[in-house]
């Protein structure tokens, strides 16, 4: 059992005998809720059940992946082995940001698996990719529910997912970081 | 341009060679195959009006006809990563194959760690690991960007690296992309000779030779280590992987490259190597108008 002295900085106050969250290191997401030990963190489960839910994201997608948590909240997803825990720089990539009342996938996991949504994906024109890709914000009518969307403009004639968008109040928020903004020509 | 004299006994039509390091270089980029087939990648060139030609020994390499290639659509979804034609040939050399466990020793900024991710599909394990913190935070930012969820990031002298953390104790395969003296780089970066010195040569050749030795002693028997840098010392090349040969059980192995290079050499300022280094390959940037590289193919026997 833990106790509050314990030098992991775990304690019970509050948590029921869970663990707290070291966030200097990757541990992987227990399958379910009820395998939890660590206070506040979310299951592979809920996870799965977050992107089906509001993306329609076929859970079968992840089949061969696994989630880790590093940070407070921050998810990561990742291919490769690895044993738990583990100390290092970088596992795979961020996916989602937990622990916070509305949850935030992160724009490069909408380009890697976005194409495997079919709910909340708000398609651009042109022009309105652009600015998005720029990081703007821009008025755009949106008949679904509010909240982060996936963006996607069309190469060659299919969908292709640009990144997460914050739409409230009528108005699509480019959630691009700024690092992967870019200006493309406006001819 | 004074250092590459040195070289003149060499390298054939050396006039050539040192006409084309002085021609700037194109602009040159990958396709990310983890997120788009070359065919959705040149579609979206195409879209954005940008004119490419496709290498003629790798599809996925392609050059392009623009001044900004940072500002396309296929860039902005990470369906392209600008990198050097040859920078490209370590990667393809070392064949690795969705499921292995591979080590990339030197990885930063992760040009030939995401290709290595991408020619195994993104399946498997890719080690990524660099010893300087602030080229790992560019390593993780192209990782992100390319959709690489196959890569494990360290930040770890590799002449000393430890598998202890993992959950297995030996890799598949390894590339060693050497810390060298980046002769071969001059057309991109005319600077690259600025502070050129046999002494350095001396110095990051121990480097060398420490991280090579340490990628052979962790990958299995069987396996496969690609040695590779982008400079034509042979202190930095063929004296490096004949002091592997000495001391580590291993061999050079040929390999197929559908590119014009020369043969490693077998001798060097009175030093002598062991034949098995003409299978090495030197390319010089007026055989194929790309940068310069060096590359070797090991199996590990023991
Ligand atoms: C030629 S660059 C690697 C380029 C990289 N492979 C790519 O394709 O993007 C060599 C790298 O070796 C790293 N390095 C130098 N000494 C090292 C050592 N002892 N252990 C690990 N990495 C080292 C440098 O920080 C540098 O990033």
């Amino acid at each position: 059992m833990v106790d509050d002295t314990d030098a992991d900085g775990a304690s019970e106050d509050g948590s029921g005998g869970l663990e707290s969250n070291d966030g200097q290191r990757f541990d992987r997401l227990p399958a379910t809720d009820a395998e939890r030990t660590v206070e506040g963190r979310v299951s592979r489960a809920a996870v799965l059940e977050y992107f089906e839910d509001r993306f329609a994201i076929p859970p079968e997608t992840f089949e061969d992946y696994t989630f880790w948590e590093k940070g407070a909240g921050k998810i990561w997803i990742y291919a490769g082995e690895s044993p738990t825990p583990l100390e290092i720089e970088a596992i795979g990539m961020t996916c989602l940001r937990t622990r916070q009342e509305h949850w935030k996938p992160t724009t490069d996991f909408a380009q890697r698996f976005g194409r495997h949504a079919s709910a909340c994906v708000i398609d651009l024109e042109r022009e309105a990719a652009q600015r998005f890709a720029a990081g703007e914000d821009q008025e755009l009518a949106w008949e679904g529910d509010w909240g982060y969307l996936i963006a996607a403009h069309e190469i060659g004639g299919s969908r292709e997912p640009l990144g997460i968008g914050l739409y409230v109040h009528g108005e699509l928020r480019s959630m691009v970081p700024k690092g992967r903004q870019r200006d493309i020509s406006r001819d | 341009m004074e250092p590459l004299e040195r070289y003149r006994p060499i390298v054939d039509e050396f006039e050539a060679f040192l006409a084309a390091c002085k021609r700037p270089i194109g602009n040159v980029v990958r396709v990310n195959t983890i997120k788009a087939s070359v065919d959705r990648a040149t579609t979206a060139l195409e879209e954005d009006g940008v004119e490419f030609e496709q290498a003629s020994w790798n599809p996925r390499v392609l050059g392009l006809e623009t001044d900004s290639p940072g500002s396309t659509w296929a860039s902005f979804h990470g369906f392209t990563h600008g990198q050097e034609e040859v920078s490209a040939v370590p990667s393809v050399v070392l064949d690795p194959e969705p499921g292995e466990r591979v080590w990339d020793c030197c990885a930063a900024p992760g040009g030939k760690a995401t290709q290595i991710a991408a020619l195994m599909d993104d399946r498997g394990t890719v080690v990524a690991n660099d010893n300087n913190l602030g080229r790992i935070s560019a390593l993780r930012f192209n990782a992100e960007r390319l959709g690489a969820t196959s890569l494990a990031v360290t930040n770890d002298d590799a002449r000393n690296y430890s598998l202890k953390r993992f959950s297995f104790d030996s890799f598949d395969r390894a590339l060693v992309d050497a810390p060298c003296s980046c002769e071969g780089t001059i057309r991109k970066n005319p600077d690259a000779l600025d502070n050129w010195s046999e002494d350095h040569i001396h110095s990051v050749a121990g480097i060398q030779k420490g991280i090579l030795r340490r990628a052979i002693q962790t990958t299995r028997e069987g396996g496969t280590v690609v040695y590779s840098t982008c400079t034509f010392a042979p202190e930095e090349n063929e004296a490096v992987v004949q002091h592997a040969l000495e001391n580590e059980p291993c061999r050079v192995v040929d390999f197929d490259l559908d590119l014009e290079y020369s043969p490693g050499v077998t001798a060097w300022n009175g030093d002598e190597f062991d034949p098995a280094l003409e299978r090495t390959a030197r390319i010089y940037p007026h055989q194929n108008d790309t940068g310069g590289f060096f590359v070797a193919k090991l199996e590990v026997t023991g």
